[in-house]
């Protein structure tokens, strides 16, 4: 640590997709310990598996390359250690591709690939899925099946002298609750301490949305500098105490507001908010503002931690066929339902499920609240599922030919098909779960 | 006197599976007690009746001076089957704003 008794970690992704920049400017200017890029959602892991099973080698986060040609120089001159679920699903790979990056760029810098998430092998196509209440295998071809680590995986890769720790399924909380245990001696059985490092951890784990990022909004929460939008770090005591805060002189805002959304992001019980580490209660944290851009986080807790494990299992889940037209002027909306009537006549006998939207009247909130003016423009968007990507195409097709089969003034058709993958889950008894380190060098 | 919630509150929404949890954060903390009282479980379910099927929990957290609705069958399947174009209920957020409740302040 750079400080004595404080550990500073930043987060400089949230997503896969997340903007490359504001790690830059962590790693150049916030005198980071750790920096923890998460980049790894339910679906991306299936993906992800289903591209190794494409091609051995790959399987990892698609953006891993311009990441590391960017970060790799600064992580060693600054002297940070990377924390990243970027292997998603070949961890080892990763540490590959990393490792010939980081020699073509002549740098010295050792890897530690964390691997036993994928449970494939142990699942029984049986097991219930919490999702549905039925078997597994009834929801269709099964392609993958990933358990989320905690932790504990991460300390032996953290006992080492690794530069760069990569992971495929690890909750995402204990992304930053490893480095805490390691480098504060916190124990693990303190689940009281384990709260509140998971509280820390969720405060942080979607980079940007504590600072201000899908918080502003023009009349409500005005927000400055989003363009130039800065990714947090945290100071965690040895006590447990927190400061979120940001590299001074970057956009957007840390303040109590944009704590507490991000502390109740998709959290669906605060008593119980359970990882691996932790079953932890958000219920008794404080928040406080102590200066500008700087929020206080403690009071986190916890009593155990559960005896399972979630796993995300992926499933073929068939084909989406999607189309779109514009309407606009002199009665546009009238025009698009017309057009939807029609599709519906044309489409419904075969597609059942068929999804008919307004796209500027009732398709993002799939209603309407209250008396709504007339807009001056509409976007028909018709979507339906099927089996194979051919039938799926029909949807988009009879959107496209609603150009001389329609109503008047149709303009912009776009048609998209999409293979689906679903995402179940089931729960695994932890003690059926073994994680391993394996070490790349450069 | 009615008001919008989004007036004086805002909300993140955030997926799980099928699931969708919304906060309710006044501006002010001193209307906490306010939303507590009006923005009920019962009056969010009938006021997201056409996108929540499911039941409506709502957690108290004084701590933070904020409300967690936690919405049961509210997402089309969720986020990787969804037929909606909001596939995650993202924006729904600001569905719940939508709601307008009896000012008693």
């Amino acid at each position: 640590m750079k400080r004595p008794n404080i550990l500073r970690i930043g987060c400089g992704a949230g997503f896969s997709g997340d903007r490359l920049e504001p790690s830059v400017i962590l790693l150049e200017k916030a005198e980071l310990d750790y920096l923890v890029l998460e980049c790894l959602a339910e679906r991306t892991i299936a993906l992800a598996q289903k591209r190794k099973a494409q091609d051995a080698s790959t399987g990892y986060d698609p953006l891993l390359e311009k990441r590391m040609r960017l970060y790799l120089p600064l992580l060693k001159k600054n002297n940070v250690r990377l924390i990243t679920n970027m292997g998603a699903a070949n961890p080892i790979a990763a540490a590959d591709k990393i490792i010939a990056i980081a020699k073509e760029l002549r740098i010295k810098i050792k890897v530690a690939a964390v691997t036993g998430d994928d449970v494939f092998d142990k699942i029984n196509k049986e097991t219930i899925a919490l999702e549905t209440g039925e078997p597994l295998y009834k929801a269709g071809e099964l392609i993958s099946a990933n358990a989320y680590l905690g932790a504990d995986a991460l300390l032996p890769a953290l006992q080492s002298d690794a530069d760069i720790i990569i992971t495929g399924r690890v909750a995402d909380p204990s992304l930053f609750v490893a480095p805490m245990v390691h480098e504060l001696g916190w124990d693990m059985n303190d689940f009281n301490v384990m709260g509140q490092a998971t509280v820390i951890g969720h405060l942080m784990e979607c980079a940007g949305q504590i600072a201000g990022g899908y918080f502003v909004d023009p009349v409500k929460k005005q927000v400055e500098g989003m363009a130039q939008l800065g990714h947090p770090y945290v100071d965690i005591h040895t006590n447990g105490e927190a400061i979120v805060s940001k590299v001074n002189g970057t956009g957007g805002v840390i303040n109590l507001a944009t704590a507490k959304e991000q502390l109740l992001y998709e959290v669906t019980n605060p008593h119980e908010y359970f990882t691996p580490d932790v079953i932890a209660d958000f219920t008794k944290v404080q928040l406080q503002e102590t200066t500008q851009n700087c929020v206080l986080a403690q009071g986190g807790t916890g009593n155990t931690k559960p005896a399972t494990l979630k796993v995300s299992v992926g499933y073929k889940a068939g084909f989406i066929g999607e189309g779109e037209i514009s309407y606009a002027g002199a009665n546009a909306l009238a025009r698009a339902k017309l057009a939807g009537e029609i599709l519906y006549e044309r489409l419904h006998p075969d597609f059942p499920e068929l999804r008919i939207d307004y796209i500027g009247y009732n398709s993002t909130h799939r209603t309407t609240f209250g008396d709504v003016v007339e807009p001056y423009e509409a976007r028909l968007r018709v979507a339906a599922k099927a089996a194979d990507a051919t039938t799926a195409a029909r949807i988009g097709e009879e959107v496209e030919a609603l150009y001389t089969n329609g109503p008047a003034g149709g303009g912009g058709a776009r048609k998209y098909v999409n293979e689906v993958i679903g995402i179940l889950s089931v729960l695994i008894d932890r003690n059926t779960i073994q994680s391993s380190v394996t070490f790349r060098e450069s | 006197m009615k008001v919008k919630l989004y007036d004086i509150a805002h909300s993140r929404a955030g997926d799980k599976g099928n699931t969708l949890t919304l906060s309710l954060i006044p501006y002010n903390e001193k209307d906490f007690d306010m939303l507590c009282s009006t923005v009920t479980a019962d009056k969010v379910k009938a006021h997201l009746k056409d996108i929540v099927q499911g039941e409506i929990t709502r957690y108290e957290l004084p701590n933070i001076a904020s409300l967690l609705f936690v919405c049961k069958h509210a997402l089309l399947t969720g986020v990787t089957t969804s037929l909606a174009l909001d596939t995650h209920g993202k924006a729904l957020s600001f569905a719940l704003l939508e709601m307008e409740i009896d000012n008693l302040q």
